[in-house]
């Protein structure tokens, strides 16, 4: 995926992809197997919903003193022979990168799979500098050579099959052709092919998982180990690292090793973990880079409740428990990070300002399994409401606003909402066949797409409930026009809402409140 | 016990044997039940449509008419769960000390009403009599916001004559999402298709929750289906005795 900028609404996106059953089928199998697995390694921790808590508080740590431990880490990456560049967007980062190349005459990269690298579409920019990033992780080549963009975080080529990697890798890696569709064949492949670039590339592109500041150190974990490949082989290796990702001391990434896999690998540990500080004369990369992306990190800082946010480890648990996920796919968010925090990160990432972006927080039913699983309690359903607020205040009046508006007038009193309700109950006539409405006009029409709906009832609670009452209570005042009101009053120590309030009720009916009360 | 029914603004307007239901099943356990017809609404579709000012509104509305409430119980988990979990934080959002005071100290009272039947009145077995095959579908907000857990299926399971069908995905959400399924209606009917399909695979005759909102979605779809399974609120299951049925 290129960037953060959707290029459609997402549920303009969405109507194309829940409509694929490749796609569906896919997305099912896998998002299910992987569920299953998650939730079995972390039934093994009794203390899970400690390290949650622990995990939250540590980011949260180092979130408000963002800027001293970016110092910290800068001094300390520096001490250790290496080099820190500051990057404000993305196309700063991008320049940082090209220069670095350009400056040892490489025309050819490699790349351990970074979806920071994807934000800010490193691979397309370095190519209009003549120089070709060749991604190692398995799925990443998948995606680039199909010239295809990643649809998950952790596993970016869900969305295919093993047939349609067969016919891939048989038409595009050099020196195949006679594949067969066996998961192991077609790794093997990749294997012969990688392998050969991994010793002969000097240059290699990384993101990072975590900074621990007081050493300078940067992490990356992986499964495959072509990372540890990449991080290990080549002359010269840059960094490119959100600002949010640092760590005050080892001892706060140690909380991390243990959630991290569970949550998206569903692993006990995560099979490479690297870890390098500068660097080491004779050992590994003689040159080393650490690019401190900032890209709309500081906007959602600022923000002291989106903020939580920027916790999030990159696990992709959220996408896997995600029943929108599930059915959109990945490419429906238009953006490299998908899923519900995907909802809540790229719109923020981009201001709030983003037409498209805005849409995605409206992407979820709220059902709340994102929260459940996330390693480091993003509360992301209440961050999605938080951000419907306001990316609805960047917009005008329109239909939508008037109607909540209305509906707010006519909720604020008890006697407005009955009279609109009766009202409803008269009008809905044209539109009820056998008790059933099938058809509704304007925003509505997507209810009964694939819905009915019952018809409202000719008697409500209210009606039922007043005849009731009646027949208990012997009152005059049940007979008089608005009898529930008046009713209420009598039986209440508080006056009702609508006179403290200051409403406009009929003056008849705000009068008979006055002399039931006298 | 004083018990105030608030009905929700859903089923004031579409479902009164819910509430018909719910009034008759606390009577019969001994609670007088009340009934303010100045509620409306608790403002959930305003919050989570992003119009936090009208659901304040109507927030500040809902304390101010309860405050001194003994007991206020809900057939619906999430409207529950908007009073309970997302009123204290519209209220920080918004700066308003004098809500969230109010809030917080009416929380407690607060009840969905599986809630109120197990943990406050400490009864699972409500002598219901319901001689139908049902499947049971936990809802996202009471299961994931109150954490009702087995709750509901404590009450079920007491119900006489009623056989109860394991439903497979069961808390995998419906796809309602209140505006969601209208703004976002591909996905929501795609999460509505599996949803139905599991219901109509357990062989019930009917499904349950406790939430008419997330049942007017799941039998909206039944009913376009024409699948004859229908939908009906738990009220309307631990209701129904061999002398009433409610549902």
């Amino acid at each position: 995926m290129s960037g953060l900028h959707p290029k459609a609404p997402f549920p303009k996106a969405a109507e194309a992809s829940v409509n694929q059953p490749q796609l569906r089928a896919n997305l099912r199998k896998v998002t299910h197997t992987i569920r299953a697995k998650r939730a079995a390694v972390v039934a093994e921790l009794p203390y899970w919903e400690q390290l949650r808590q622990l995990g939250a508080a540590t980011k949260d740590d180092s979130l408000v003193n963002l800027s001293d431990r970016l110092l910290e880490l800068e001094r300390n990456v520096q001490a250790r022979g290496g080099q820190v560049h500051w990057a404000r967007d993305a196309a700063e980062a991008r320049e940082i990168v090209a220069r670095i190349a350009l400056a040892h005459g490489e025309r050819e990269l490699i790349k351990v799979k970074s979806i920071t690298s994807d934000e800010i579409e490193l691979n397309q920019a370095l190519e209009e500098h003549g120089i070709h990033a060749i991604e190692t992780d398995l799925a990443e080549l998948i995606v680039q050579l199909s010239h295809d963009t990643p649809s998950h975080i952790l596993v970016p080529a869900i969305h295919r099959n093993r047939a349609e990697i067969q016919a891939l890798f048989n038409a595009e890696l050099p020196g195949e052709g006679g594949l067969s569709d066996n998961p192991q064949d077609l790794a093997a492949a990749a294997r012969r092919y990688l392998r050969h670039k991994f010793l002969t590339t000097r240059m290699a592109v990384s993101g990072a998982n975590f900074a621990v500041a007081e050493t300078g150190t940067v992490c990356v974990v992986e499964s495959e180990g072509n990372g540890r490949m990449c991080l290990t082989l080549p002359e010269v290796l840059v960094s490119i690292m959100g600002i949010e990702k640092v760590l005050d001391t080892w001892e706060d990434i140690a909380v991390f090793m243990e959630t991290l896999p569970r949550s998206s690998t569903a692993e006990r540990m995560n099979p490479y973990n690297s870890f390098w500080s500068g660097v080491t004369e004779g050992d590994g990369p003689q040159e080393f880079h650490l690019i401190l992306l900032d890209n709309g990190r500081t906007h959602v800082l600022a923000d002291e409740f989106g903020r939580q946010t920027l916790r999030c480890i990159r696990c992709s648990a959220c996408l896997n428990v995600c029943p929108v996920y599930e059915r959109a796919g990945g490419h429906a968010y238009g953006s490299v990070y998908p899923g519900p925090i995907g909802s809540i990160l790229t719109p923020q990432l981009l201001g709030m300002h983003d037409k498209n972006a805005n849409s995605l927080p409206f992407a979820s039913s709220l059902c709340g399994a994102c929260y459940e699983v996330c390693p480091v309690e993003i509360n992301i359903p209440q961050v999605l409401i938080y951000l419907r607020n306001e990316g609805n205040a960047h917009k005008g009046p329109n239909a939508e606003s008037l109607a909540m508006g209305a509906a707010r007038v006519a909720m604020s009193e008890g006697w407005r909402w009955e009279g609109a309700l009766r009202l409803a109950r008269l009008g809905q006539g044209p539109l009820v066949r056998q008790g059933e409405i099938s058809w509704l006009p304007g925003m509505l029409a997507g209810w009964t797409e694939v819905r009915d709906l019952p018809a409202l009832p000719r008697e409500g609670f209210r009606e039922w409930w007043k005849a009731r009452e009646g027949s208990r209570t012997v009152d005059a005042n049940t007979q008089a026009g608005p009898p529930d009101i008046v009713q209420d009053a009598q039986n209440r120590e508080s006056p009702p809402a609508n006179v403290q309030e200051g409403g406009h009720p009929p003056a008849g009916q705000h009068g008979q409140e006055g002399e039931d009360h006298a | 016990m004083k018990v105030d029914l608030y009905l929700t603004c859903v089923n004031d307007a579409m479902f009164p044997r819910t509430g018909q239901a719910t009034v008759r099943l606390l009577e019969r356990l001994g609670c007088e039940v009340r009934f303010n017809p100045c509620q409306t609404c608790c403002g959930q579709m305003h919050m989570n449509t992003g119009y936090r000012e009208d659901a304040l509104v109507l927030a500040r509305k809902f304390v101010r008419e309860y405050e001194h409430a003994e007991a206020v119980v809900m057939p619906s988990g999430s409207c529950a769960a908007m009073v309970r979990e997302l009123y204290p934080q519209a209220a920080q959002w918004a700066g308003d000390d004098e809500l969230l005071r109010g809030v917080q100290a009416l929380e407690s009272r607060i009840f969905e009403l599986s809630e109120f039947l197990v943990d406050r009145l400490g009864v699972t077995d409500v002598g219901a009599y319901y001689p139908h095959r049902v499947t049971y579908h936990p809802t996202c907000h009471a299961a994931r916001m109150l954490h009702v857990g087995d709750r509901p299926l404590q009450l079920l399971r007491n119900v006489r004559g009623m056989t109860l069908l394991e439903l497979e995905g069961a808390e995998e959400c419906c796809g309602f999402g209140g505006t969601f399924a209208v703004k976002n209606a591909d996905v929501s009917a795609a999460m509505l298709a599996d949803k139905t399909r599991h219901i109509q695979d357990t062989g019930a005759e009917a499904c349950t929750a406790g939430d008419n909102s997330c049942l007017l979605h799941i039998g909206g779809g039944l009913h376009r289906l024409r699948s004859g399974v229908r939908t009906v609120h738990l009220a309307e299951i631990l209701a129904s005795t061999e002398e009433e049925v409610f549902a």
